[in-house]
């Protein structure tokens, strides 16, 4: 009992040293928790993203059909079972062809996936509506990464070939009636979208498909033999893949982050640890233990952590608050983070973030507390009385 | 008989290592003291007064020799029984006050207390008896930064009698003090001596404190030169 007594009695009789360390930890604590929220955000708006423009609620997919697999594509085509074609009418899914092929944009060569969608769909958020022009033009829509790296404008004609259902190869000129600014690379990167009928006919694949994509909510999954349904979890796996790459990159920063806070914490510490050894030889005198010594100023030092915390809840909870519904507007660059990233990004604080936080911090001053600590409570009483740093 | 002493010391010798030479701070020094003796260590600076007063209160062990205080030999404790010895039956007083900074002049002095098992109503009225005798009872909430050195003295004082422990080791009690204030702080341990049987034993140069002593031991580089018995010089002392 006595000994917290003491721990907070020292530690608010320090005053102004006490209140720094305390500020600069929760600087920590907050900018930690706000740092992690802005990333954990960023994914979970990536995820959002991908599952708006192109994954839907599920996808069927033809057995053969696998976009990790250019080779694959040739047979990855089939005709929509009824079970399929049925939700498909009922606007509850919409079916996408996908045949390998490649662009020459100004004489070079760029190899793409022809991506046919129907452009009467509202299912995704890809706006394949653009793709809604006379017969007399042949539209393609790509997206701003594609049109990048092809140098390709919106009302640039460009040759594209394809490969057929018959293996033969054929050509002809697309009009670029869209550069879509999109945050999900799925859909950007190294593809061509022209609409679904146009692309059945070219490839000689009426009424085939390579996947159907079933609208978010739609619940139903039906029997489609010779098609298998994919879900999010799977089909946001390889987004998940990244996220956690990506986050060995985070971890590091939270480290560097906390190795700050710790640093200024420990230097404080021991100094004034150090600096109080006098104090140490005095309490041993009047009857102190070592123990009882080392768990005071451990105590002290952890208490630094809990104020921290508590003074970072006051300041920090309004701030990332405010911070979490007003949203960050991105500056263009980040999107060079090769990303899926919105316009506004909405930090998302897990509870296991803050609490994680919390304790690591906990943790680690007790820890840079007991050590010097420690040290100095194995000294004769006498030499510690001394007082001087040796 | 043996037992009937407060402390004994054996052959107490305390070397220090001192690059190739040894320092020795104490060379054999044999001394009894009685309970409720009021003695003083006098000697020239570097005679191993506070070395000798460190070992009696088990701060410190000896190179060799031994010390027996209240029945227990300091040299043999463990760590935690000597924190329980220095706890319950010794006050110090340092050469240089050692008073906890962030602490009020109050919660210096209380101090000991809290590690013994005294109500809070209990610490509070030993504390300010134990203002009082030193004439601080109006400055409890004051901090030791600022305090004069008599007055940090008087807190150090004060903080060493308030348990009414057994034995006080004082080592210049009254280094920083004024006349006035070094005889009254002397003849309220003089009343604690007679009272409660007190033992005081002190280091020291003063002429004033050597004047209230009843035993006076001189030591000359480590080792004991004189120890005689005398009578209060101070009449005003023991009147009081
Ligand atoms: N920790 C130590 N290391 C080395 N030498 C020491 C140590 N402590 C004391 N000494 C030496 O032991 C001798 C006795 O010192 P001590 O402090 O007991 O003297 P003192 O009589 O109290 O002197 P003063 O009147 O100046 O306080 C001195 O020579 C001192 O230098
Ligand atoms: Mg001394």
């Amino acid at each position: 009992m006595i000994i917290p007594k003491l721990a907070l009695r020292n530690l608010l009789g320090a005053g102004l040293r006490t209140w720094l360390n305390v500020v600069v930890l929760s600087f920590a604590f907050v900018v930690i928790i706000w740092t992690q929220g802005l990333y954990e955000g960023m994914n979970a708006q990536a995820e959002r993203a991908s599952v708006d423009a192109a994954l839907g609620g599920g996808q069927y997919w033809q057995e053969k059909y696998d976009p990790l697999d250019v080779f694959s594509l040739e047979d990855a085509h089939a005709i929509v079972p009824d079970s399929l074609g049925a939700m498909i009418a009922a606007n509850r899914a919409t079916a996408i062809l996908v045949v390998q092929g490649t662009l020459y944009p100004k004489g070079r060569i760029h190899p793409v996936m022809i991506k046919g969608i129907d452009p009467d769909q509202q299912l995704l958020s890809l706006p394949s509506h653009f793709l809604k022009t006379g017969e007399d033009r042949f539209p393609a829509l790509i997206g701003s990464r594609m049109a990048k790296s092809t140098g390709l404008k919106v009302g640039d004609t460009v040759t594209m070939r394809w490969r057929d259902a018959h293996g033969t190869f054929d050509a002809r000129d697309v009009e670029i009636v869209q550069v879509m600014k999109t945050i999900v690379p799925s859909i950007d990167q190294g593809q061509v979208w022209i609409p679904l009928d146009r692309l059945r006919i070219l490839a000689g694949m009426e009424e085939e498909a390579g996947l159907v994509v079933v609208a978010q909510g739609a619940l139903e999954r039906p029997e489609a033999p010779g098609w298998v349904f994919r879900d999010l979890d799977f089909l946001l796996s390889d987004i998940k893949q990244l996220v956690r790459m990506k986050s060995a990159g985070a971890a590091i920063l939270y480290f560097v982050l906390i190795l700050l806070a710790m640093l200024a914490i420990f230097d404080t510490q021991v100094l004034s640890i150090f600096r109080r050894k006098k104090e140490m030889g005095t309490l041993m005198a009047f009857g102190f233990t070592r123990g009882r010594v080392i768990r005071l100023f451990t105590l002290e030092g952890a208490l630094h952590g809990v104020l921290a915390a508590v003074v970072a809840a006051l300041y920090g909870i309004p701030f990332l608050t405010w911070f979490a519904r007003r949203g960050w507007a991105l500056p263009e660059a980040m999107d060079s983070y090769g990303f899926a990233i919105g316009e506004k990004l909405f930090p998302v604080y897990s509870a296991g973030l803050v609490v994680a936080t919390t304790l690591l911090v906990l943790v680690i001053t007790t820890i840079v507390s007991f050590l010097p600590t420690r040290k100095i409570a194995k000294l004769k009483p006498t030499d510690a009385l001394r007082g001087r740093m040796s | 008989m043996e037992n009937s002493y407060l402390i004994e010391t054996r052959d107490l010798v305390k070397t220090y290592p001192m690059g190739e030479h040894t320092i020795v701070a104490l060379d054999k020094v044999n001394l009894k003291f009685e309970k409720a003796e009021f003695t003083g260590l006098v000697g020239p600076s570097g005679s191993g007064k506070t070395t000798l007063l460190n070992i009696i209160g088990s701060l410190d062990s000896p190179t060799s020799g031994s010390a027996v205080v209240m029945g227990r030999k300091v040299e043999g404790l463990s760590h935690k029984q000597a924190s329980a010895l220095r706890n319950h039956h010794i006050g110090f007083i340092f050469q240089t006050f050692n008073l906890l900074p962030v602490y009020t002049v109050f919660e210096n002095v209380e101090f000991p207390l809290l590690l013994l098992d005294y109500s809070a109503a209990e610490r509070r009225k030993m504390t300010m008896v134990a203002l009082d005798w030193v004439g601080l009872a109006d400055r409890t909430r004051s901090k030791p930064a600022q305090l004069s050195g008599g007055q940090s003295q008087r807190v150090a004082i004060a903080r060493a009698v308030v348990k009414k422990p057994a034995l006080i080791l004082a080592d210049e009690p009254t280094a920083n003090l004024d006349a006035e204030n070094s005889h009254h702080i002397l003849q309220t341990m003089e009343r604690l001596n007679r009272d409660l049987g007190t033992t005081f034993v002190f280091a020291t140069h003063d002429e004033k404190v050597i004047d209230y002593l009843r035993r006076k031991i001189t030591l000359f580089d480590g080792a004991v030169a004189k120890d005689e018995r005398m009578e209060p010089q101070r009449p005003g002392g023991e009147k009081r």
